[in-house]
């Protein structure tokens, strides 16, 4: 063929993909910026259309509220969808659109009102076989956009902490939920979604087509999904293969605009935190960090799935098990690292039959928290609380008390970070070692030896995180299974949102004392390179020993 | 009326935002979306960019691959064959109905082997690893397009060549016996390997227990770049992939032209025509759309 090789055309992706995040940084940024905090105008349209939701939900918006108000707010709004959803499922054989589908299991229907309810859609069904369209438009997607928006509604609140002095008052978390779903979520999917049907994504209200040779093709409402569900970083398919699906994402351009999507957010809420806190340069330091730290990852996984290490991959001549001839290498390993890099999950390669280092580069991803960029808003909370570390790691250093941004990290906030970022080390860690623990849990491991380690790990790293992508071959669909793995990502969700919340809470109290010469300035290369190594140095430490024993030995064999 | 206590009242005001939200984001925008996708012009591919024969009879997706075989499985030689799929339902693979992949692993190489009384295909315990399905697709396509089906790691009979080594130390010391896992006693006259460090290789008896065993893949001495190509031998991630690489539909293009008494040429340029490149030039790889080239073959040079 000539001209262009397998290595420049996935330089020149991911080139691309830097390029047009870089372009939505400011515009986003900015919009996000003036959503989160305008001024409540009774006579805009966005004003009185929000007036009357805030009506018909029965709440005051000017009525701030303090964090602990917050979060039980959060709280009640996840519980509620969480009942809503589950019974939502059980009765959907009584229900129309259900695509002569009975109601879910119990078990099952529990699984997956977690998942959506908590962001990680992680998939223990399979769309085409199990969900009609009416559950997937009105029941899952709905809590894709709502998920999404309590994200980032809490990296909002954490943001005013920062930038508001003594007081109490963090905001409504109604008025925030409102505003995020109505002017961020909704506008971009519904341009997203239309551009994707223009690709070739399906949306109909037609269950099954027969073909004269007896194919079934399949319908429903995708199109209008799959934006939001890769916007809202949530990554539940409408159908069992995900974005590996043709009527999911049906063209290598359809491709680039799902990454696109599932990385915008993310990578555009430090320039809303840097305006909120009147210092871009503060953002411009975070999304500097979040760059890095991608950059390297996504670069590592197209790279180890490139050499195709491994005895399959070699026999084969390319690591292409599992990946869609239209994407190849390059762009499958794009999809996989913004998809573990954020908390989405949503798949357009199967990463069970990855190389074992680009595997074991995707589960590593998932441990780092996911703040580069991480989930919609959970990243940028999750940074913040790392920078926070960084400081008092400098402070440390030289002695003196850490501040960040203008405020005291003092006993109480070194406690609440330390505690945020011990909650998914350990519900992975224990879970991991109290399921081997269990002998009949082995079989759930599709593999023997090292390859099954990395299975399990796989499988409680992407529910402790919030992620929901699956080294598939894992039978997690058994009772121990579903209970432990629904018990992290609901641990794994709102434990580090209530530690969020109560750090805004205290900080958001504090006076900000004014930057001195001694001030450890927090927006040069410095704190950044510092950052990065903070992060990689506290997830190294706490999970080499068991990567060691699953992706590592099962490379080096 | 005594008032409901606040965490009660919370929930309330809970539900009621998440039926508002429903209404907005779960029927008004799905809605929405659907009224636009409906209109002429983004109708057709709203609606699964369907095919038609010539009574208008849907035939197929262009995005959906099928598979083009017999009721036995056989390859239809007539027809460009499709990447293996893991999407197999009751009748056969590539159905819509369970899309997916096999998730096999990087280093899935052995295989649990049949109950010599029942066979493979009777056994349900039995299981072919990822890499003897490799070597078998690669054998097989190799022997239909009449070129060689031989690859890294696999036997010259089309299964994983992979040694369980044991040894006097465990894992190291002295080697003490050396069992071909993949080649189960009876199915083959002799291992593909007829000694190891020394020690004469045996073959594998079902039901015995070679955990204590090295698993030692052996690359024997197949080309780095096997004439079949990579796609030929896996599956795709949704078991729907419609597309294969130009460079295996070009390895079917001899066979198809003979088939159908065409010229290579005249398959080339039907090739050429279903063929879709990088777009933009650096994103994504070129492919070759089997079910449109198949349906255009029909077209021009309908089989009698």
């Amino acid at each position: 063929m000539g001209g262009i090789t397998i290595d420049a055309t996935g330089a020149l992706l991911v080139a691309a993909m830097v390029a047009a995040l870089a372009l939505s940084y400011k515009p986003l940024g900015d919009y996000m910026y003036r959503v989160v905090t305008r001024e409540h105008h009774g006579t805009s349209f966005s004003g009185r259309v929000e007036r009357g939701v805030y009506r018909a939900i029965g709440v005051r918006p000017s009525a701030e509220q303090h964090w602990s108000g917050y979060a039980r707010s959060v709280l009640a709004f996840s519980a509620v969808s969480i009942v809503v959803l589950y019974l939502f499922q059980r009765v959907q054989g009584r229900l129309p659109l259900d695509n002569g589908f009975a109601g879910l299991e119990p078990g099952l229907a529990w699984n997956t009102a977690v998942s959506f309810t908590t962001n990680t859609n992680w998939q223990a069904y399979s769309g085409e076989s199990a969900m009609g369209i009416l559950i997937q438009a009105s029941g899952l997607a709905v809590q894709n956009f709502v998920s999404a928006a309590v994200g980032i509604a809490v990296a909002v609140v954490l943001v005013r902490g920062f930038a508001r002095k003594a007081t109490d008052k963090l905001g409504n978390f109604w008025v925030d939920l409102t505003r995020i779903v109505l002017w961020i979520l909704l506008p971009i999917s519904f341009v997203a979604a239309i551009v994707l049907v223009a690709g070739g994504v399906v949306q109909n209200l037609t269950d099954f087509t027969t073909t004269a040779n007896d194919q079934t093709i399949t319908g429903g409402l995708v199109a209008s999904q799959e934006a939001i569900k890769n916007l809202g970083t949530n990554g539940g398919g409408y159908y069992n293969a995900n974005a590996a699906h043709p009527f999911e994402n049906p063209t290598t351009w359809t491709n680039f605009l799902i990454v696109y999507l599932l990385l915008v957010i993310p990578f555009s809420l430090p320039r809303t935190f840097g305006r909120i806190v009147r210092d871009n340069r503060q953002g411009f330091a975070i999304v500097s960090v979040m760059g890095v730290i991608a950059l390297i990852s996504t670069a590592l996984v197209i790279g180890f799935e490139k050499i195709g290490a491994g005895t399959v991959p070699q026999a084969v001549g390319a690591a292409m098990e599992g990946k869609e001839v239209r994407f190849g290498i390059p762009d499958s390993g794009l999809f996989a690292a913004a998809t573990t890099l954020t908390s989405t999950g949503s798949v357009n390669s199967f990463h069970d039959s990855y190389t074992s280092f680009g595997g074991g580069v995707l589960l590593l991803n998932m441990m780092l928290g996911e703040v580069a960029p991480g989930g919609v808003g959970a990243g940028l909370y999750g940074l913040l609380v790392l920078a926070v570390i960084t400081v008092f790691i400098a402070g440390l250093m030289v002695g003196r008390t850490p501040e960040y941004l203008g405020k005291k990290i003092g006993a109480r906030e070194i406690k609440l970070a330390s505690l945020y970022f011990l909650v998914t080390p350990a519900l992975l860690l224990v879970g991991v070692a109290a399921s081997i623990a269990v002998p009949s849990n082995l079989h759930a491991m599709q593999e023997a030896g090292p390859h099954g380690l990395s299975e399990m790990l796989y499988a409680f790293a992407s529910a402790s995180n919030n992620n929901g992508s699956a080294f598939a071959g894992f039978g997690a669909n058994t009772p121990w299974f579903n209970t432990a793995l629904g018990l992290c990502m609901m641990f794994g969700r709102f434990l580090p949102i209530i530690l969020v919340l109560a750090l805004a809470g205290s900080l958001a109290k504090q006076t900000p004392v004014p930057a001195t010469a001694g001030t450890f300035p927090t927006h040069k290369p410095l704190f950044v390179g510092m950052v990065v190594g903070v992060t990689i140095v506290l997830v190294a430490l706490t999970f080499l020993p068991v990567l060691a024993l699953g992706p590592v030995a099962e490379g080096l064999q | 009326m005594a008032r409901l206590p606040r965490w009660i009242l919370q929930h309330f005001v809970a539900l009621r935002a998440l039926a508002v939200l429903t209404v907005v984001t779960g029927i008004a925008y799905p809605l929405a979306v659907l009224a636009v996708a409906q209109l002429p012009g983004l109708n057709g591919k709203a609606d699964g960019s369907l095919l038609t024969d010539a009574d208008g009879n849907v035939v197929g997706s262009s995005l959906i691959g099928q598979s083009y075989t017999d009721n036995d499985g056989e390859a239809l030689l007539a027809y460009f064959q499709s990447r293996p799929s893991a999407a197999a339902g009751e009748d056969g693979d590539y159905d819509p109905l369970v899309s997916g992949a096999s998730n096999l692993g990087p280093e899935n190489v052995v295989d649990t082997l049949p109950d010599p009384e029942l066979g493979w295909d009777d056994d349900e315990n039995a299981a072919k690893s990822l890499l003897t399905q490799v070597c078998e697709r690669s054998f097989q396509i190799g022997e239909r397009e009449g070129v060689d089906g031989s690859r890294p790691y696999c036997t010259d009979t089309g299964v994983g060549a992979v040694l369980g080594v044991f040894y006097s130390e465990g894992t190291s010391g002295e080697v003490t016996r050396v069992v071909s896992l993949n080649e189960e006693c009876g199915t083959v006259a002799a291992p593909f390997l007829a000694e190891y460090e020394g020690v004469q290789v045996e073959c594998a008896e079902y039901g015995e227990d070679y955990a204590a065993a090295i698993i030692t893949p052996v690359r024997g001495d197949a080309p780095d770049e096997p004439a079949v190509p990579a796609d030929a031998v896996t599956a795709s991630g949704s078991g729907l992939d419609p597309h294969i690489s130009p460079e295996y539909a070009e390895l079917q293009a001899a066979r198809v032209a003979a088939e159908r008494g065409m010229t290579v040429t005249e398959v080339r340029d039907l090739i050429d025509e279903h063929t879709s490149g990088r777009f933009l030039g650096f994103i994504g790889q070129p492919a070759v759309n089997v079910v449109e080239l198949n349906l255009a073959l029909d077209a021009a040079f309908p089989l009698t």
